[in-house]
């Protein structure tokens, strides 16, 4: 028997530690803590299935892109987004499978509730700026949490988002693209602009989740933290975006939707009004505006092809 | 005859300009269709895959509306999303829906329905884009080349598909039967020029109807073969006929949906 097999569970997890702390990359098939292991299945099945129901809200506005050049692009970012799904959900599924579950269980997860999804992704699309806002604004908040974790102690997910960050700099181009577009263009174009912001800005503040558990009774951030998942607080992510972009929405002639946001020197900080946490409570309970309907078009559908799958599995066989 | 612009004589401009009409609506149509699909194909990796066909065929749309433009039809945008269903020149069955349903909602659409229409309809665009590489129109020729190098892949992608549904379950056998019968209900303007046939014929720029349908026949052999079926006839072309601009309200509908952005401010930069 190896001195491997005989190590206590203290000492493996004390060893555990070392590496991680050592910056070393832990692998699928590598022992890991179990805590470790459902973090990480939390984080990254609900990023993966985020990446899927995302693709929702842009969809409605694909087929509808005003122009051909514009619908290329947003074909091939939404097509992007599901790629990056179908990478998360991989790595995913290597974790699932000391518990014997499968991608069909995340999807089942998802139907019942019990796997969540990105907040913005549950809110209505009302205008093609709602479209260019998507790009914009929330792949460039996806950008600065995602680029928190590319040094992520577990190997796989690192990787997958390095890709992942790599198109995502695209789509916030994209995006920033058809902005730009909108914002030098017609008044009723201008107004597009406007109105997405102000639509969407609650969402985007929220993105980046509560300072604290205190705000909403529960914050992942501490284990994932302690784990070495990632790096920066959802604060500090948040600040970090404002620092991004709001020189760059006021560039635009745009006006910010909280007019009392501003960035204090002494503090070092962006001092803005919160949004309303026990609304994102509700959303990310699948109680916002576009939550079961979302999930309804993806489970219709999911029940819709069971004869596709079926069919498959006949073949493989 | 030349492909310089000024030499073209007005009887091969209009057969020409027609005929680019009909590859552009057709592939731009289908393109839109696949587009309603996404999100909600089978399984995540099909939903890549056939996303990406879609986009590749919107690709080509683009193509073949530049050509268009390039000959002094309008700009190539105005040509795609502002010309009425009865100025449209693609066949029935690209602008059919993907089934129940529209896609803003819940749709109940039918992946037997899409391998079919898209198996079938790739095979003919295939076998055009052969008989364009030898157009005399050289842009055209061009276009056809580049638009082949793709087509290799989405063709292999639905053939796949095609085979392995109807050598599944009987549920599948089903499916993919009532798709058959559906899809060549639609299929006799596919390879039709309408009312421009004889002008098509005699210019040069592709091969003529017949030619077309037997290209398409022979390279159904195999498919269906692996399947035990025989290759369906094509139908006639019906009083309905796409290339003559006569559609389904379901044309109709497409356009209000993927035109509903630009139509707002045609003038305007998007």
């Amino acid at each position: 028997m190896s001195n491997l097999a005989m190590k206590s569970e203290e000492e493996m997890l004390e060893q555990f530690i070392e590496r991680i702390e050592a910056g070393d990359k832990i692998e699928a098939d590598d022992w890991m803590p179990e805590e470790y292991r459902i973090a990480l299945i939390k984080l990254i099945s609900m990023h993966g299935i985020s990446e899927i129901m995302g693709a929702l809200p842009e969809k409605e506005w694909v087929p509808k892109a005003p122009t051909l050049h514009r619908k290329l692009a947003i074909m091939a970012k939404v097509q992007d987004e599901m790629g990056h799904g179908q990478l998360l959900l991989r790595v995913a599924e290597d974790l699932l499978k000391p518990y014997g579950k499968t991608r069909s269980d995340i999807m089942q997860d998802l139907f019942n509730g019990d796997l969540k999804f990105h907040n913005v992704f549950h809110m209505d699309t009302k205008s093609w700026g709602d479209a260019g806002l998507i790009g914009w604004l929330v792949d460039g908040a996806a950008i600065i949490t995602q680029t928190n974790m590319l040094g992520s102690s577990y190997g796989p997910y690192a990787r997958a988002l390095q890709r992942i960050c790599a198109e995502e700099v695209f789509h916030a181009q994209h995006g920033e693209a058809i902005i730009m577009a909108l914002a030098e263009g017609t008044e009723e174009q201008r107004t597009m602009v406007q109105e997405a912001i102000n639509h969407w800005w609650e969402s985007l503040l929220m993105f980046f989740g509560p300072a604290s558990k205190e705000t909403t009774g529960s914050s992942k951030q501490d284990i994932t933290i302690k784990y070495k998942i990632r790096k920066k607080t959802n604060e500090q992510l948040r600040q970090d975006f404002f620092t991004k972009y709001i020189p760059r929405i006021l560039s635009l002639g745009l006006k910010l939707p909280d007019p009392t946001m501003h960035y204090d020197e002494e503090k070092q900080m962006w001092i803005y009004q919160q949004p309303d946490w026990s609304e994102f409570k509700k959303i990310i309970k699948n109680q916002g505006p576009r939550s079961q309907a979302r999930l309804n078009l993806r489970r219709t559908s999911y029940e819709n092809n069971a004869w596709v799958r079926d069919a498959l599995a006949a073949t493989t066989n | 005859m030349s492909s310089g612009e000024n030499v073209l004589s007005p009887e091969y401009k209009k057969a020409l300009e027609n005929l680019l009409f009909q590859l552009a609506d057709d592939d731009f149509l289908i393109s839109f269709r696949g587009s309603e699909w996404l999100g909600l194909a089978p399984h995540i990796e099909e939903d890549v895959a056939s996303s990406s066909i879609s986009q590749d065929t919107m690709g080509h749309a683009a193509m073949f509306y530049t050509l268009l433009e390039d000959l002094g039809a309008g700009k190539a945008d105005d040509l795609a999303h502002l010309r009425e269903a009865q100025d449209r020149r693609n066949s029935v069955l690209a602008e059919r829906v993907n089934g129940e349903g529209y896609y803003m909602e819940t749709p109940k659409y039918d992946w037997a329905y899409a391998v079919v229409r898209n198996f079938f309809y790739t095979q003919a665009k295939k076998v055009k884009m052969d008989s364009l590489r030898q157009s005399n129109y050289k842009p055209l020729a061009e276009t056809a080349v580049k638009v082949n190098m793709e087509l290799y892949y989405h063709l292999l992608h639905w053939k796949t598909w095609f085979i392995q549904l109807l050598n599944s379950t009987d549920e599948a056998k089903r499916r993919m039967n009532e798709a058959i019968e559906l899809v060549m209900k639609d299929f006799g303007d596919v390879f039709s020029y309408g009312d421009e046939k004889t002008a098509i014929e005699q210019s040069g720029l592709i091969a003529g109807e017949d030619q077309l349908k037997e290209g398409w026949k022979s390279n159904m052999a195999l498919p269906f073969e692996c399947v035990a079926m025989k290759v369906p006839d094509i139908p006639e072309a019906s009083a309905k006929n796409g290339r003559n601009g006569d559609h389904t309200e379901e044309l109709a509908s497409a356009l209000t949906t993927l035109s509903e952005v630009y139509r707002l401010d045609p003038a305007a930069a998007w």
